[in-house]
């Protein structure tokens, strides 16, 4: 029956998003974290959305859902601020920044919220198809 | 005449099975909204349930909505005819995107939204009309008591 397939790839957007909305509230958390060094610094974490194919039946494939492939640390440079009377300055008296820019961070969880919401909406239409179903000829 | 009561349903079915079909690729462009590189996908469902019905005009007997199967293809005097009853597969499609953007994603979720919609409320027309259909059975059965 697949209409319980809906379940499963509104289930795994829901799954892949929530990924998503977990790195956006780590980043922001860590927005104002400063280290003692550039590689020690913190940087944003995005997820990499892939689509699952399901080629098991031997046919042509079809995609079903989709998954977080892996979670990347972007590769902008973390601000480099010169504040000699902090604990963690180094030699030079310089603190490092985190790299996480809010306003992407925000941008980004309103959409994965929308996407999220969108899932929801797909997977109660399919179950208030699969009730009607069930109650045919009654 | 021989009744079939398989061919009482057999329209209505195959349009669920469409209906249905349609739902879950318009359930994955959904869930691969914010996939880089997806392409959206969809099936036309005029199309394939004119090619069901057309099928329906060919090898029916005396109410072409009675029978109707998708053939297979016989390209041999051997070939034995296919009895049908497979499983409703429609080639998807690729959607053209509006609006490309740049990761290379075509989903628009308006669209998308629509057409489940659209999708969903032929599928409980469908029902509806299933449920009509037995019950008329169910009467003729009974005799209306």
């Amino acid at each position: 029956m697949s209409l319980f397939k809906i379940f499963d790839i509104a289930g795994s957007a829901m799954s892949a998003q929530s990924v998503r909305l977990n790195t956006t509230a780590s980043n922001l958390a860590n927005a104002n974290t400063i280290a003692g060094s550039a590689e020690t610094a913190y940087r944003s974490r995005q997820p990499v959305f892939q689509t699952v194919m399901d080629n098991s039946a031997g046919m042509a494939p079809e995609s079903a859902g989709v998954r977080v492939a892996g979670v990347v640390e972007t590769s902008a440079p973390p601000a480099r601020i010169h504040e000699p009377g902090n604990p963690l300055a180094d030699a030079d008296g310089y603190i490092y920044m985190s790299n996480v820019n809010p306003v992407d961070e925000l941008v980004n969880m309103i959409s994965a919220s929308r996407s999220y919401q969108n899932s929801v909406e797909v997977l109660s239409t399919s179950k208030e198809l699969l009730l009607r179903t069930l109650s045919i000829g009654q | 005449m021989a009744f079939n009561i398989d061919g009482q349903f057999d329209l209505h079915v195959r349009a669920l099975g469409l209906a249905n079909q349609r739902l879950e690729l318009l359930a994955d462009n959904v869930a691969n909204a914010d996939t880089p590189n997806y392409k959206a996908r969809d099936i036309d469902f005029r199309a394939a349930m004119q090619s069901a019905g057309e099928n329906a005009g060919q090898n029916g007997g005396p109410n072409p909505n009675l029978s109707g199967e998708l053939p297979m293809t016989v390209t041999r005097a051997g070939h034995l005819p296919s009895a049908g009853g497979g499983p409703n597969t429609t080639n998807p499609l690729y959607r053209v995107p509006d609006q490309p953007s740049l990761d290379g994603n075509t989903v628009d979720s308006q669209k998308e939204n629509a057409a489940i919609a659209e999708t969903s409320v032929q599928y409980q027309a469908t029902l509806t009309f299933l449920s009509a259909r037995i019950r008329g059975l169910r009467d003729a059965i009974t005799g209306g008591r």
